[in-house]
């Protein structure tokens, strides 16, 4: 199997020729575009899988489970700019998961814009996003990562902003494109000081790689002017950059927003791949992120000792710790500010966009809300357990996320475009398909023990923040994030599904209005098919990583795993699971409490929770006033800034200039002065006043310039004479 | 003499345009003028190719080298030559001169021979700049481009024509004074115009700061750096088509080559001394030129202030003094002259069909003309240097040099970075895309054969030089190696060893 390596660059092709095919492809090709583009993605996830069963069968012989394939872009200097892409049990977990979800989604799609005039440019778009978003995940230089994710970024503007006639799209898509590209400017910087720092942007490079030891060994050493690591810089920089594009705090902005996109793209790219590239990127350098110097010793003296956290397995003692190691997770091995910095970043994330999620009505916002909270709890798992935890949820959030936004589809389909969910209700009649998958996919969200994979990937990250050395807060947090997840999602629910149908009353408007009277439909097969499908991983996904069979952790750390029940029975895992239990089932019955029992009759009802708490209600419907924040304090400034400029160009600047120039036409006419009336003084002068009588004005016109060049001249050769004595040879 | 390609190239590229200009005067048809100047243009353009594969990128030495007597009593000769970074920089002049005749076609209808006389100068003009290893010569030519470019805008331009072609003549011709001095206080030093004699000669420190200082305001304004750009916007402005084009792609680039041929290697000392303070004037071009871009109604005026901030990057890679840097900026003055000459054109297609630049009057086009639209976009993105385009790799190693001098100044730069994508998004949205609210467009017509031919060419560069650099690269090398040598090797006591990497 050794051409696996080397023809894994097809993955990322594959679509991305595809999209190039259909660009030039006429509009009126619907089934050829959707063809060239699905057929593409199952070629590439037939390819994921067999370099993921590659790699499954190195794991499992306990060969080096990672593989890279490099080579030379250009050279400068003497100097080469390599590239390259790798093959590692990271990389194809994520490849699975992307083609997998694409190719499910992809297939939704052509029921869902089965009536858009664009539809060939929109499966463009998609192929297009799928190639760069596969380019992200194989690629082993963070410079071939950047290129992939700059165009991920692009093709998640140009789908936001597909339905560009709509004023709130357009907006929505420049704002997703600028807020990202205020984190990626910071990925930049942190590139090139890598750059600087290391002399490579190679991952691994057979020791040479900028995350293998020699590297990130110099790193550490190296201090920079603020008093922190080089290492430490490096790893925040980029980290901002995995927070603009994950939508972290407090660059979350841009998340539900571009909930304008259509359904499809808000599932594929804004809940399960795209955003979780920021989750992806931090789990790619973890190395770096987790390096730690050894504290307050001089650096000349004792080496270093490179402590990886969730690479090594080391007991100890933690200091200042709180709470106990758990399972030598990363026992004794100092905690670095860079995943100090990812666990409060996670954790303040997840509790913040929880809370705004419930009082939002829009059921894709809701959802938007839904996914930014749960990455931040995936932030929250690689910040204080490793990669394995944070990834595992990144993996099973991917199939439950999506499979809500396509249902959520499947309901805005149905009930003819209507998103509001005060105006839906009792559709579990008339969508049963809809209804049974989109009730998996919450309680896979919420977390409903055992049977759902949302449980157990939630659960290990609660364990990680439970047992983590630094804090205790981010447990409690978490904790409350978890309760509200429980509670929204009941919420919408109730809402959506449950209780009379508030449909008919106000969904007269639009362009719709003629199918608007008709009642709510099902889906299409083409769209609740891939529903099922993704229902049932949402189930199944669970059972790879539960503390029994630790499979999907011990893969990624290139071990096999073996099946120990005795390590659900610890004091530790149980109580940990009892306690989630429970309040998960809080948050259910809080949310079935308030929305379930007495459902609202009519649209313009008032929200239970408005009712009772109407203050606190507005603040979190309002987001924090987050926007309204931006809005006046960045946007604002930046718009202040550049009419200054642009004032100081039109007065200062060109004031100089205009200035300098005066003083030119003023001393050209002391010259000419000086010309008529001391040399030529005299001089027929009378004659000359006779000439100039009548065309002054005209002169003074003509005048100007001859005499401005003529002092020119004049200057000049001043300052010849002068460089010509001050040097002479 | 021989006649070989090797020998005679250059001399060609020079004149044959001025041959041409001749023939053109006695041509009637305003068609016949147009096909006659695209053929003469592209004749070049495809003539110049092999200096390409002729090049040798092994040697930093000048190549197709003539050098013959002119006016011997003034000890004046005729001597041109190329290197690496003058080879693209005469690729990009002959590729761009096509482009700049079909771009204009429709757009200009009075006075068309003299029109093509004008482009037809310009083009032995430039040529000349890049290719003049005599300082006289060089001074011949860098004088001669303003007549025809100031005719050009002052001519065929916009309302306020006269005033943008007066102040950009003046403005630019005043800096020329002082390179004039600076080149006769250097002959009067080593007794000889040539070009590399001057080079590595061991003058005073103090001699060299004053010639240098006389470089800098020759070639600030001509860039232009902040804060000599004011004649930049209105000579944009009211340009025409092809003037724009020109004036952005090729003639800032002079100042840029005026740094990297005359100041680096001739005065290194003071080039080490003055380092700091022009890296910051760039820096402060790059936020500056990016913030007064967003504030810019006209799309000329937009597209102008971009440039301010593109060809700060430029300034801050030469004067990173390092390897990355330095080639980190030719690459950008390449790109930019792809790139930006391809925006003005872009422009300039809207102004044929709707007769106003305003942001607000020109938005959504792109519904009824989606092959613009992808043109556009393209264009805006390798603007805002997006990876996989051209700026992006130019950005990243001038950057990436940058950031070996200091980390702080390039944490100045990102906000610029930024800006540029606000600024082009906010364009290209507009422009392309745009709301309901704006007038109907409805009777525009997307884009003809000719203009798809115009833009085709810029959109291949855009991406071959984004997406595989190394052609391009290569042949640079070792005369940015050489270039980088004389300014270091060059420099006395004062310089300190460049720091790989600061504490």
């Amino acid at each position: 199997m050794s051409w696996v390596v080397p023809s894994l660059w097809l993955i990322p092709v594959l679509p991305a020729v595809a999209a190039g095919v259909i660009a030039l492809a006429p509009r009126r090709c619907r089934r050829f575009a959707s063809g060239a583009a699905i057929g593409s993605m199952g070629v590439s996830l037939v390819l994921s899988l067999v370099a993921f069963m590659h790699t499954v069968g190195l794991v499992s012989r306990g060969a080096e489970s990672r593989q890279v394939f490099n080579f030379t872009w250009f050279q400068f200097g003497d100097k080469v700019l390599p590239l390259g892409w790798v093959l590692d049990p990271l990389s194809a977990v994520m490849l699975v998961m992307v083609c997998f979800v694409g190719l499910l989604i992809f297939i939704y799609s052509l029921g869902y814009m089965a009536h858009d005039d664009n539809f060939t440019r929109f499966f463009c778009f998609l192929a297009l996003f799928a190639g760069a978003m596969l380019g992200v995940v194989i690629a082993n230089s963070l410079l071939l990562l950047f290129i992939c994710w700059e165009l991920v970024g692009l093709t998640s503007y140009l789908l936001i902003g597909f339905w560009f006639h709509r004023p709130t799209a357009a907006a929505a898509a420049r704002k997703a494109f600028i807020t990202t590209r205020v984190g990626d400017m910071a990925f930049l910087i942190g590139m090139v000081w890598l750059y600087a720092g290391t002399g490579t942007l190679l991952f691994y490079d057979a020791g040479k790689g900028c995350l293998e030891t020699t590297a990130i060994h110099s790193l550490v050493m190296r201090a920079t002017g603020v008093g922190m690591a080089a290492s430490t810089g490096i790893s925040l920089l980029i980290f901002l950059g995995a927070v603009g594009k994950s939508g972290q705090l407090p660059l979350h902005v841009w998340l539900p927003d571009a909930m304008e996109g259509p359904t499809p793209v808000s599932a594929l790219i804004h809940a399960a791949t795209m955003v979780a590239a920021g989750v992806f990127l931090v789990a790619r350098v973890y190395p770096l992120m987790a390096v730690t110097a050894p504290e307050a010793a001089p650096p000349a003296i004792q080496a270093p000792a490179v402590a990886v956290a969730g690479q090594t397995e080391r007991a100890g003692e933690s200091h200042g710790a709180t709470s106990q190691s758990h399972e030598g997770q990363h026992g004794g091995a100092p905690v670095s500010t860079a995943l100090k910095v990812v666990t409060w970043t996670g954790v303040l994330t997840a509790l913040f966009a929880a809370s705004i999620a419930v009082a939002q009505t829009d059921i894709k916002r809701i959802l938007a809300y839904s996914t930014v909270s749960q990455l931040g709890f995936m932030m929250m798992g690689l910040g204080a357990g490793g990669v394995a935890v944070g990834m595992f949820h990144l993996i099973t959030h991917a199939f439950f996320k999506a499979l809500l936004f396509m249902g959520a589809g499947s309901v805005i389909h149905g009930c003819h475009e209507e998103q509001d969910i005060r105006r839906m209700g009792g559709l579990k009649a008339f969508m049963p398909v809809t209804y049974m998958t989109y009730a998996v996919g919450m309680m896979a969200l919420s977390g409903v023990p055992l049977l759902f994979s949302g449980f157990w990937s939630k659960d290990e990250i609660l364990h990680a923040v439970q047992a983590w050395p630094v804090s205790s807060l981010p447990f409690v947090l978490g904790l409350a994030a978890a309760l509200l997840t429980a509670f929204y999602m009941t919420r919408q629910m109730a809402y959506v599904f449950f209780g009379p149908c508030r449909l008919k009353h106000s969904a007269s408007h639009g362009t719709h209005s003629k199918r608007a009277e008709s009642t709510p439909h099902e889906s299409p097969r083409v769209m609740t098919v891939p529903l099922i499908i993704l229902a049932v991983f949402a189930v199944l996904l669970g059972f790879f990583g539960t503390p029994v069979w630790p499979w999907f952790q011990s893969f990624l750390e290139g071990r096999a795993a073996r099946i120990d029940a005795g390590r659900l029975f610890t004091v530790g895992t149980l109580g940990l699971i009892g306690l989630s239990t429970l309040v998960v089932f809080g948050g259910i019955y809080a949310g079935w409490r308030l929305y379930g029992r007495r459902p609202p009759r009519k649209a313009e009802a008032a929200d239970p929770l408005e009712a009772i708490y109407p203050e606190g209600y507005a603040v979190l419907r309002n987001k924090y006033y987050i926007d309204e924040l931006y809005d006046l304090s960045v946007v604002r400034v930046t718009h202040w800034c550049g009419r200054m400029s642009d004032w100081l160009d039109q007065t200062l600047w060109a004031g100089a200039v205009r200035l300098v120039s005066f003083g030119f036409v003023a001393l050209s006419w002391l010259s000419r002065l000086f010309d008529e009336y001391v040399v030529n003084a005299g001089f027929d002068q009378g004659c000359r006043k006779l000439i100039t009588g009548g065309s002054g004005f005209s002169r003074l016109q003509t005048g100007r310039v001859r005499h401005y060049l003529g002092m020119l001249a004049l200057g000049f050769v001043v300052l010849v004479l002068v460089m010509l004595w001050r040097w002479r040879p | 003499m021989s006649l070989s390609y090797n020998d005679t190239v250059l001399s060609l590229l020079i004149f044959s345009p001025l041959v041409a200009a001749l023939v053109a005067g006695f041509i009637r048809s305003e068609n016949g003028l147009r096909w006659f100047t695209l053929l003469v243009t592209a004749a070049l353009a495809v003539f110049s190719l092999p200096l390409y594969s002729r090049f040798d990128p092994s040697t930093a030495d000048f190549q197709f080298l003539i050098n013959s007597e002119w006016i011997p009593a003034l000890k004046i000769r005729y001597a041109i030559g190329i290197d690496g970074i003058s080879l693209l920089l005469v690729l990009l002049t002959t590729l761009i001169m096509p482009l700049c005749v079909l771009a204009s076609w429709r757009y200009i209808t009075t006075r068309v021979r003299e029109f093509m006389i004008c482009l037809l100068v310009m083009e032995t003009a430039m040529v000349g700049v890049f290719c003049a290893l005599d300082f006289i010569l060089f001074f011949v030519f860098w004088e001669a481009m303003l007549i025809p470019m100031a005719l050009l805008i002052g001519v065929w331009g916009g309302p306020r024509k006269v005033y943008a072609s007066l102040k950009f003549f003046v403005y630019t011709m005043s800096g020329s004074v002082f390179l004039l001095v600076a080149i006769i206080a250097l002959y009067v030093q080593v007794d000889s115009w040539s070009i590399p004699e001057m080079m590595g000669r061991p003058y005073s420190e103090g001699f060299q700061r004053w010639v240098f200082l006389a470089f800098f305001i020759s070639f600030a304004i001509k860039v232009p750096m902040f804060p000599f750009h004011t004649w930049l916007p209105a000579a944009h402005v009211e340009a025409p088509t092809a003037g724009s084009v020109l004036l952005a792609s090729i003639l800032l680039k002079m100042g840029t080559y005026g740094f990297v041929r005359f100041a680096l290697p001739i005065t290194p000392a003071a080039v080490q001394f003055f380092t700091p303070a022009i890296m910051w004037l760039s820096v402060i071009a790059i936020v500056y030129g990016g913030f007064t871009a967003l504030a810019q109604t006209d799309l000329k005026k937009l597209v102008a202030y971009s440039s301010v901030a593109h060809m700060g990057f430029a300034t801050l890679g030469i004067f990173a003094l390092n390897k990355a840097g330095l080639e980190g900026a030719v690459l950008v003055m390449i790109n930019h002259g792809i790139t930006t000459g391809a925006l003005f054109i872009v422009v300039g297609i809207i102004y044929e069909r709707l007769h106003t630049r305003e942001l607000d009057k020109t938005a959504g086009m792109g519904r009824n003309m989606p092959i613009f639209a992808t043109f556009a976009g393209v264009f805006a993105l390798s603007s805002l240097a997006f990876p996989g385009t051209n700026s992006f790799i130019g950005e990243f190693l001038v950057l990436a040099g940058g950031f070996q001098v200091s980390k702080s100044m390039m944490l100045f730069v990102v906000p610029g970075v930024v800006l540029a994508a606000a600024y082009m998004l906010r364009m290209l949205q507009r422009v392309a895309y745009g709301g309901t609210r704006n007038p109907d467009h409805s009777g525009v017509k997307d884009l003809c054969f000719r203009e798809i031919a115009t833009l085709t060419p810029l959109l291949v560069f855009v991406f071959w030089i984004g997406l595989h650099p190394a052609p391009f690269m290569r042949v640079m090398e070792t005369s940015v190696q050489k270039v980088l040598q004389q300014a270091q090797a060059g420099a006395p006591v004062a310089a300190t060893p460049p720091v790989a990497v600061l504490p």
